[in-house]
């Protein structure tokens, strides 16, 4: 398609003539800079016309590597809903512009557009530069920069399996990062002698690399690539390094920094830089006054070409800015420089670096924490009257939210505790109080501190949510966002607000809170608790997906004593159950079920083992032993699941409560029994333990284990409540927690007999139950907890509140009305009413709930399900 | 007469299930509009339980999620949750904000309105909603 000269000077609808804006480059910053246009009103009496290099709008290039773990284009896309539509903004994809004529005013693109402007704007990006290296372009050989290489590179690593990036920056970690979780044997050639040169120093680097090592990555620096060989057919077979080595590889990714694009500028005769960059002033104005650059493609005052999308947004508002003052003599924003301070997860290990990082500043101090241990480096950068000028953080960059906006300052407290890891420092840590108003919260955004309080203050936000989207704080790279909340929350708490801290949309009140309101006024129906202490406007409604199992566990959790019945599925408390705890199993994503009978202590029979085997042939069932000691069985469909327990049941198994916030599984190692140096007998104290907190509803999951002797084989100290034995009795750890976000347990008591274990696991678990938010393991409800391990130990081992007694009545009560909820559930010919595939069509399988198999068993058949809906007719009597 | 929503409480007297004249002691029987305009019985009323759904199977093959919501009404969705592609919507939990009925996926947990199908968490993603009655 040619259309040619769509001139500038046709009519508007209401037949004004109209001025032209042509933007080339529909990439972060031009789209920024298009919402900044129509923010000021820009768009309504100028015609703006988009030339667009790539096939789709702007999307997010600072998240483009979560296209590998499944972000979809469309997500990343940074165009909202009909922007382009409403404004009347005109976009031509797949059509970059190929020459500009500065004299006759127009822009001519690679399908034939030749548009007249009477403003230029330039947001044409940055390059990666490949270098010059023989074999650079066979195919095997891949850039970093847009969604198509991303494809293109998922594509190829498909059938590799090793692959070597050429640079070891940001980008490049990245690539690597993505490579490696591809199951790709991973290089990375870095020609400097440190990883992330640019942003860290050398300390910093070495911790980065440990670590990065540690993950299986390798790791080569202080060389280049020199040649890339190839195979008969012509790809990528091998790199030749600057030492003489090789490295035998199947791709290359060049990621070896990037280059502003300004050759359409070049051509036209704009100044351009000596190294590159369009030449722009304070206005970001090129040499010719008509004509703006902004973003990686501008060279601005200060000397920079900005790599960083923080620094394009704000010169994307400063050219908005002075083509929206046109004519006008007021003086608009400018862009003198900017902060590169950055904050990243990079193979999910934290850097950040701010300020003079690499104390160039003349007779400037370091300050550095070092642990290899953990991979952790920080070091702060101290003038000599101790002012903060920088720093670099690697592995721990938790306090960079506020280390940042303190650059500039003398800092409130000694630097030495500003870089200890929390648990060291000997004073409280530095709060978001200490900072001044002028301190920049978030930088993406540049919103200042003073910013943030006057939107609480004088624009009436009374959330954190309605803060972001007043002042746009922590809504671009969200590395801001935990002192935002602070700062908010605080703030609030000032105003005399009360910060909202309720459940859900349907409760003002905490977990906790209800649990207290329940107990108390002895509620047992989701009706009396919602209508009489729900918020105004929810009640009489159905509650919502969140407070619903919430309710249903408290009721569970205290059933006796507020004359519920602890049966799940009791009629008033079946609707709100979980779906898992609706049909007593794990709901896998095909909509199949697992099932998991309860075996204490992990010790079980050879007759109950064979009955697990013969149900899961019969059943033609997937096995597979858990990380719990236990069995699981998947793949059932919700109409066979009473058949299954009919048969467990009667072998004697009872519910594992895998589906269920519950008691999971205590652990053993086989002790003193069998093991040379067992000290006391394990099992039989795990397999009491798990017979007595069995079935027993919590916020969350509980997981224990115990250990014959300090060996630790059943891993003791990774879970809630763990115990180990000793020569005297029993130490028992609690707090621990494995998962995403491992914690060792912290000592509670030591040199127990068994009856303190038991007396003390049970205040210990009430305590918990009653104060614990929802979905919050016993680890993280410690470190919330007022006073910590202290108050804990205070409460449960002293009885600090005089609260015990009622906390031991209340686990006496649960342990005495245990029953089975499987044993329950199928002799009541009601509740298994409910374990059908269709109402209407009880005897017919649900057909979407099939099978392929896989390594002598069987996996979900997922291709059926991206397909349309199948008709169930055809397929009827296919049950197996 | 096809709105989405019929209130139980409105309906006409309990007429009999066409399969089944015996069923319809508590209060009725619930039909599904489908494709071609005719209404089909579904399940009866006392099949369903406050708060929760069933599923069921349409004429022509397909599945459909139905759910009684704590003030009697009745809305009836595509079971299949389209994130997934599962056939689980039924299983969902139901619940209510500003006033208007959804369906939790039991899956990943998007929201979908019971009155319009459209995903509260996804505005790109919706499921379709059936007419439906209590005779
Ligand atoms: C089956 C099993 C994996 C296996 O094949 O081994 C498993 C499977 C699931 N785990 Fe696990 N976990 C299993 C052992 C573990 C362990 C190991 C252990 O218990 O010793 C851990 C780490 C220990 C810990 O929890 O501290 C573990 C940490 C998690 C976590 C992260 C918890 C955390 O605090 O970070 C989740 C997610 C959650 O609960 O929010 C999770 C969640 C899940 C869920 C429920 C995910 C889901 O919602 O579908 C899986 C459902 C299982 C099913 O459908 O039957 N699973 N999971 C293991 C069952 C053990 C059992 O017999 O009950
Ligand atoms: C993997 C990756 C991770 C990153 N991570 C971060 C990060 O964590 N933090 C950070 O601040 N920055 C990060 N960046 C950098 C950030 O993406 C850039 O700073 C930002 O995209 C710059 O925006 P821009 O609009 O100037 O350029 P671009 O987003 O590159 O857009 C320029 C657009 O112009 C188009 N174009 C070029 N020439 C023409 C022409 N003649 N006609 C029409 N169109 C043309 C290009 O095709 C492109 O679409 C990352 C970049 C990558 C690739
Ligand atoms: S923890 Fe001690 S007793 Fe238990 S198996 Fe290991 S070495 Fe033996
Ligand atoms: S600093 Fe990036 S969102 Fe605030």
């Amino acid at each position: 398609m040619a259309a040619t000269d769509i001139t500038g000077s046709d009519k508007r609808t209401d037949g004004t003539p109209a001025r032209t804006l042509v933007l080339i480059g529909h990439g972060m910053v031009g789209q920024r800079f298009l919402e900044e246009l129509a923010a000021r009103g820009v768009t309504e009496d100028t015609r703006v016309v988009v030339l667009c290099e790539e096939p789709r709008p702007a999307y997010d290039r600072v998240q483009l590597t979560s296209y590998f773990s499944g972000t979809s284009p469309e997500e990343l896309s940074m165009v909202e809903g009909d922007f382009l539509a409403r404004h009347g903004i005109e976009l031509h994809l797949d059509d970059p512009a190929v020459a500009v004529d500065r004299e006759a005013r127009t822009v001519t693109s690679r399908q034939g557009r030749v548009i007249r402007y009477d403003t230029l704007v330039l947001a044409t990006g940055s390059y990666p530069f490949v270098p010059p290296v023989p074999g650079k372009d066979s195919p095997g050989c891949f850039v970093y920069r847009t969604i198509e290489d991303l494809k293109a590179i998922e594509d190829w690593a498909g059938r590799a399996t090793t692959g070597v990036v050429v640079g070891g920056g940001l980008l490049g970690l990245e690539a690597a990062g993505a490579l490696n979780k591809m199951g790709l044997t991973t290089h990375i050639v870095e020609f400097q002698p440190r990883l992330m040169a640019i942003q860290v120093d050398e300390g910093g680097g070495s911790a980065l690399r440990r670590t990065i090592e540690s993950m299986g990555l390798l790791v080569h620096t202080g060389v280049g690539g020199q040649e890339i060989s190839t195979a008969e057919d012509g790809t990528v077979r091998r790199i030749h390094l600057s030492d003489g080595s090789s490295i035998d590889t199947d791709m290359v990714i060049f990621s070896a920094g990037v280059r502003p694009r300004d050759q359409l500028a070049r051509e036209c005769g704009l100044a351009v830089g000596e190294r590159g960059g369009i030449m722009v002033d304070e206005q970001c104005r090129t040499s010719d006054p008509d004509v703006f650059a902004i973003g990686e493609c501008a060279k601005t005052v200060d000397g920079m070409v900005y790599g960083l999308v923080a620094p394009g947004y704000d010169m994307a508002a400063v050219a908005a800015d002075a083509i929206a003052a046109a004519g006008t003599t007021g003086a608009g924003a400018t862009f003198t420089g900017a902060d590169t301070s950055t904050k990243l997860k990079l193979l999910g290990v934290d850097v950040a670096s701010f300020g003079d990082a690499h104390g160039t500043a003349e007779d400037c101090l370091d300050v550095v924490y070092s642990d290899s241990r953990a991979g952790v480096y920080k070091k702060l950068v101290m003038a000599k009257d101790g002012t903060l000028l920088g720093g670099v953080l690697v592995g721990d960059a938790e306090s960079y939210g506020l280390l940042r906006p303190l650059t500039g300052s003398v800092p409130p407290v000694a630097p030495e505790q500003l870089v200890l890891p929390a648990g060291l420092s000997p004073a409280p840590a530095l709060g978001p109080a200490a900072l001044p108003d002028e301190a920049v919260i978030c930088n993406c955004h540049n919103v200042t501190k003073g910013a943030i309080r006057a939107a609480v203050t004088d624009h009436q936000c009374t959330s954190v949510p309605e803060v972001k989207t007043c002042t746009k704080a922590g809504s671009g790279c969200g590395s801001c966002v935990k002192v935002l909340g602070q700062l908010v929350n605080a703030e609030l708490e000032a105003q005399g607000i009360t910060v909202d801290k309720g459940l859900c949309g349907c409760f003002g009140h905490t977990r906790q809170e209800l649990y207290e309101i329940i107990l108390a006024l002895r509620l047992n129906t989701f009706e009396q608790v919602l209508d009489g202490h729900g918020r105004q406007e929810a009640r009489g409604g159905d509650g919502c997906e969140i407070c619903k199992p919430a309710v249903a566990s408290i009721f569970a959790s205290l059933a006796p004593a507020i004359g519920a019945d602890g049966y799940v599925l009791d009629d008033a408390q079946a609707a709100l159950q979980d779906t898992n705890d609706h049909f007593l199993a794990n709901m896998q994503r095909n909509g199949s079920y697992s099932v998991v009978p309860r075996i204490p202590g992990g010790e079980i029979t050879p007759e109950k083992l064979i009955v697990i085997g013969e149900v899961a042939r019969d059943f033609g069932l997937y096995t597979k032993i858990t990380g719990g000691q236990r069995i699981d069985l998947f793949g059932a469909r919700v109409d066979q699941l009473p058949q299954i327990w009919a048969r467990l049941v009667e072998a004697g198994f009872e519910s594992g409560h895998a589906y269920g916030k519950a008691l999971r599984t205590v652990k053993s190692c086989v002790g003193s029994t069998w093991c040379r140096y067992g000290v006391q007998d394990s099992v039989r104290m795990a397999i009491d333990l798990e017979l007595r907190y069995r079935g027993l509803r919590s916020p969350h999951k509980l997981k224990s284990a115990v250990s014959g002797c300090a060996r630790e084989c059943a891993e003791a100290q990774g879970k809630d409540f763990g115990v180990i034995a000793t020569a005297s009795g029993w130490n028992l750890y609690v707090c621990g927690n494995g998962g995403a976000t491992p914690r060792h347990a912290d000592l509670l008591a030591q040199d127990l007999s068994d009856a303190e274990l038991i007396r003390l696991i049970d205040r210990f678990l009430m305590f918990y139950i009653r104060t614990a938010d929802r979905l919050e393991r016993t680890s993280v409800w410690l470190e919330r907890l007022e006073g910590g391990l202290d108050h804990l130990k205070d409460v449960v081992v002293h009885d600090s509140l005089g609260i015990c007694e009622e906390l031991e009545a209340l686990m006496a009560a649960h342990v005495a009305n245990y029953r089975d909820e499987w044993a329950e559930t199928i002799n009541d010919p009601e509740k298994l009413g409910r374990f059908v595939s269709f109402v209407n069509a009880p005897g017919t399988p649900d057909p979407t709930v099939r099978f392929v198999p896989e390594r002598d068993q069987m996996k979900p058949d997922l291709t059926i399900l991206s397909g349309p809906e199948i008709p169930v007719r055809t397929l009827e009597g296919s049950s197996r | 007469m096809t709105t989405a929503t019929q209130l139980a409480a409105q309906s006409a007297a309990p007429q009999s299930r066409n399969d089944d004249p015996a069923a319809a002691p508590e209060g009725g029987v619930v039909q599904v509009e489908y494709a071609d305009g005719g209404w089909v019985t579904v399940c009866r009323r006392s099949d369903l339980l406050p708060g929760r759904g069933v599923a069921v199977l349409l004429p022509e093959g397909r599945q459909a999620a139905v759910f009684l919501t704590r003030a009697g009404e009745i809305h009836v969705i595509g079971n299949r949750d389209p994130f997934t592609g599962a056939y689980v919507l039924s299983r969902g939990l139901l619940g209510s904000a500003g006033g208007a009925p959804f369906v939790a996926s039991p899956l990943l947990k998007q929201r979908f309105s019971l009155t319009d199908g459209r995903c509260l968490d996804d505005p790109e993603q919706s499921v379709p909603v059936h007419p439906c009655r209590v005779v």
